[in-house]
């Protein structure tokens, strides 16, 4: 993470202290996300949630940490065990690699030390392709996990893993090209910059922050489109057979991956970490993460989930011909306007 | 009533409310209509609003659904049949079974033991009184018979326990004379109708 470019004034120490500053935060939110999932979804079916363990249940996620530490690791007899092994921690690991590109809070400055904190661990200058490729490695997780286990389901997981990540990735990468298109730059942080003066891109971008939207949801695996481990029909699919600290850091890589998802959408069509009004930077990015957060579960409590065969008709026929459109649009506007 | 209803087998024709779906599509144009249409129909908005304002009634509006159980519950009828209890005479205090032996004839599962003797008055005393709650169906035979309205179903329907004895003993049963205040009558299998007052005739004597 430390060895990529850095711009003169960013020590080793600051970046380091941002990297385990994200890799503390994102997996603390990973687990605490968790928590506000379940609260959450309680909520909209007027339950009340986890309320038992410490106040509101909150320490409900140390319990679940607890128990996920000490069950017993189950690998199946006929699995491949290296690759069973390793499935988990390429899932969790390509998650927070996306995230060290991502620009999460402002440029601060640790006042006594002196040390200078950079708002992104490295800024890449190719940031986007970076995370998008780095989310799309991310794949191999449950694909590898559902072949690796010699069971059914997690076959039919794997397969499903490979058709709707490779399809939707394909949405993903054609709409974010049309704000590319307009912001000229790869790097998140020109993104933010170009935001700058208040206009966010989806007033000029609403199409490609839909398609984005629903690409992304497909991509961490997110209600409409969770087929991966959708338990009517196929179990649990990829994660059939895992138990205890592995199948954690599946579930600690798909919220990883939700907060990337939420990171991304507030950078390049939300306004990044601007100042909006009298609300500072940090304030609303968090914020916009949060709704964007918020807004995955609302969807999981609203939507029901759709067949394979419909997600697949809605990636081709539908939203590749919508991105495709867009950014001829956006090319045409820009050589008319530009 | 005639048992023709319940001899109709053909349940496929009763009472099913069709829905009102739309015709398949035939032609392309169809096709295209219904796309539009299911596109501009802002579906997935409805969805969306019906569960904030779920979570808004539950959250800001009172209308939390659970009932956190063992520390709330919620009221069961007066004529559930749980637990038996042996009611008390709210004037003396003393038992009201009059060892009849009614209800042990009646249970239907055998499972009401008890044994009677005559006590220092002459008068009829229950000394063993069990009900095996491991083989009662709680049906409610053994209050319906009880012409004392001495044997009742209660209200204790959390039986769990270590022994299966918990529950079962004359004296577990009987309301605790402190709290005969407390007692009330039970309005199920074998009550006393609410009229029953207007139903009592003078015994016709002209024989
Ligand atoms: S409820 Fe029925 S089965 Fe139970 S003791 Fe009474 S008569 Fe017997
Ligand atoms: S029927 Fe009633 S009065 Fe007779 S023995 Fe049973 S409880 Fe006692």
């Amino acid at each position: 993470m430390e060895t990529a470019t850095m711009l003169p004034e960013v020590t080793a120490a600051g970046v380091i202290i941002k990297a385990v500053l994200i890799l503390a935060v994102i997996a603390a939110i990973a687990g605490f996300g968790t928590y506000i999932e379940r609260k959450v979804l309680a909520f909209m079916q007027r339950r009340l949630g986890p309320q038992h363990v410490g106040p509101f249940g909150l320490l409900q996620l140390a319990a679940d940490g607890i128990k996920l530490f000490t069950k017993e690791d189950i690998i199946p007899q006929h699995a491949n065990k290296i690759i069973f092994a390793v499935a988990p921690v390429i899932t969790a690991a390509t998650a927070f690699i996306a995230l060290a590109a991502v620009p999460v809070f402002p440029d601060f400055t640790i006042p006594l030390l002196d040390i200078y904190v950079p708002s992104i661990a490295s800024d890449v200058n190719v940031g986007i392709l970076f995370v998008l490729g780095m989310m799309a490695a991310g794949l191999y997780g449950p694909l590898l996990a559902g072949m690796a286990q010699a069971n059914k389901w997690g076959i039919i997981g794997s397969a499903r893993t490979a058709i709707q990540f490779l399809s939707y990735e394909v949405v993903t990468g054609l709409s974010i090209l049309a704000p590319i298109m307009m912001v000229g730059s790869l790097s998140f942080v020109d993104f933010n910059n170009y935001q700058a003066d208040g206009t966010w891109i989806v007033v000029y971008q609403p199409v490609a922050f839909v398609l984005f939207l629903i690409a992304g949801y497909a991509e961490t695996n997110r209600t409409p489109f969770d087929l991966l481990e959708h338990e009517a029909e196929i179990v649990s699919g990829y994660v059939t057979e895992y138990s205890g600290m592995r199948w954690g850091l599946f579930f600690i890589g798909e919220y990883a991956n939700m907060i990337t998802i939420g990171v991304i959408a507030s950078i390049v069509f939300l306004g990044g970490y601007n100042d909006f009004w009298i609300f500072p930077g940090w304030l609303m990015i968090i914020a916009k993460i949060a709704f964007s957060f918020f807004f995955m579960l609302w969807v999981r409590a609203a939507w029901p989930h759709i067949r394979p065969d419909q997600l697949m008709w809605l990636c081709w026929k539908v939203l590749m011909p919508l991105a495709v459109v867009n950014v001829v649009i956006t090319g045409i506007v820009m050589m008319i306007v530009g | 009533m005639s048992l023709e209803q319940f001899k109709n087998r053909n349940v496929g024709t009763q009472n099913y409310v069709k829905l009102d779906l739309d015709h398949t599509p035939t032609s392309g144009w169809c096709q295209f209509k219904q796309v539009v249409k299911r596109t501009f129909k802002p579906e997935l908005f409805v969805g969306l609003w019906v569960t904030l304002r779920e979570m808004i009634n539950a959250l800001f509006r009172g209308k939390m659904h659970t009932t956190q159980y063992p520390f709330e519950k919620l009221p069961i009828s007066p004529r559930y049949r749980a637990i038996h209890d042996m009611l008390r005479l709210l004037e003396s205090g003393h038992y009201r079974c009059i060892g009849c032996g009614l209800c042990e004839k009646i249970c239907i599962s055998n499972c009401i033991t008890m044994e009677t003797r005559y006590d220092e008055n002459q008068r009829k005393e229950v000394s063993e009184y069990t009900i095996n709650f491991g083989r009662c169906i709680f049906c409610g035979y053994c209050a319906e018979v009880c012409p004392e309205l001495a044997i009742v179903h209660g209200q204790r329907y959390e039986t769990a326990s270590e022994q299966r004895a918990s529950f079962s003993l004359f004296e577990d049963m009987l309301t605790p004379i402190d709290q005969l205040n407390l007692q009330q009558e039970y309005q199920g299998f074998g009550a006393v109708s609410p009229n029953a007052d207007e139903n009592i005739k003078k015994t016709p004597l002209a024989y």
